[in-house]
């Protein structure tokens, strides 16, 4: 292979790049060759020695940046991401209230779910209270005399406290199921936002 | 070798094969010969890198009635070669100090 068309070859291998990036490379090898044949050797030799033109080429993909790659990808589709952010913009008027109540409905349904196990906490505090409120009474009956009274509120307060305990556990239940809830809907998020990374 | 080790290298030989006077990419290739193997793509990456930081100015002269691309360090590559220096040093006390622990537990 002579000097042109190794040149020749390697400027289609590289074509996807950009110009600039193409004409440097293209001369740094075209003096390489000119400076190997200058120091004695044959041109087919001095072409030889720079390797192949795949190799090269690959080389030099390895070494560009992604970035520089993919903006390049990018370019001639730019108008088209415009007629994109266009029709983004003009139908606004129809997608964003439609995303603001999506986003409200959501957040109301998990506020919902928080005031639930908030409930179920309150019952049971309510209920340790009561057992105590019940506990004391039955104190006041007995010592009035009323022991019958007094053994069914000391009756009623250990039901309050059983009543209370499953509660507690319930509520405590109910919580840990919300906060893997929430954890499982952030994680659907963060998916749903790469994905769309990825797409774009 | 680490690749970043490995690359820090080459960063310096290329400086210091045109630290005496500019040169040209045959030539580079042709001094660093002895020490490292440098193919012609792997030396573009690296006079790219050295031009980008600001560690040598490139100047294009015709030559034998061609085009040829001419590389001159600059102060911040002496800098360069200079840290690498003192770097090394650092290197050869942590090295002495590595194979000194490697034998006493051995």
């Amino acid at each position: 292979m002579d000097k042109f068309d190794f040149l020749l070859k390697l400027e289609d291998a590289l074509s996807g790049l950009p110009k600039e990036e193409i004409c440097e490379r293209i001369s740094f090898y075209g003096e390489m060759i000119d400076d190997k044949i200058e120091d004695g050797k044959t041109e087919q030799q001095a072409v030889a020695e720079i390797g192949s033109v795949e190799e090269i080429a690959e080389q030099i993909l390895k070494d560009i940046p992604l970035t520089k790659i993919v903006k390049q990808k990018i370019k001639p589709k730019k108008k088209l991401g415009a007629a994109a952010i266009t029709l983004i913009c003009v139908g606004s008027p129809v997608w964003f209230p439609v995303l603001i109540s999506v986003l409200a409905v959501v957040f109301s349904l998990y506020f919902c779910l928080w005031t639930v196990v908030i409930c179920l906490y309150a019952v049971s505090v309510s209920c340790f209270g009561l057992a105590v409120g019940s506990l004391f009474m039955a104190v006041g009956e007995i010592t009035n005399g009323k022991v019958f009274e007094g053994i069914a509120l000391i009756g009623a307060a250990l039901l309050l406290i059983g009543l209370g305990i499953l509660l507690f556990i319930f509520s405590n239940l109910a919580a840990k199921g919300v906060l893997i809830l929430t954890k499982k809907m952030a994680l659907a998020i963060k998916k749903l936002l790469i994905k769309k990374e990825e797409a774009k | 070798m680490d690749i970043q080790l490995k690359r820090g290298i080459l960063d310096v030989c290329v400086l210091a094969a045109i630290k005496d006077e500019e040169s040209y990419g045959y030539k580079i290739i042709k001094d660093v010969k002895p020490y490292v193997v440098l193919s012609e793509s792997t030396l573009y990456t690296i006079l790219k890198r050295l031009e980008g930081a600001n560690m040598l100015t490139v100047r294009t002269a015709e030559h034998d009635g061609r085009l040829r691309k001419y590389y001159k360090i600059t102060e911040v590559g002496v800098k360069r070669i200079e840290e690498f220096k003192n770097d090394w040093e650092e290197i050869i006390s942590i090295y002495k100090f590595v194979t000194k622990e490697g034998t006493k537990n051995g």
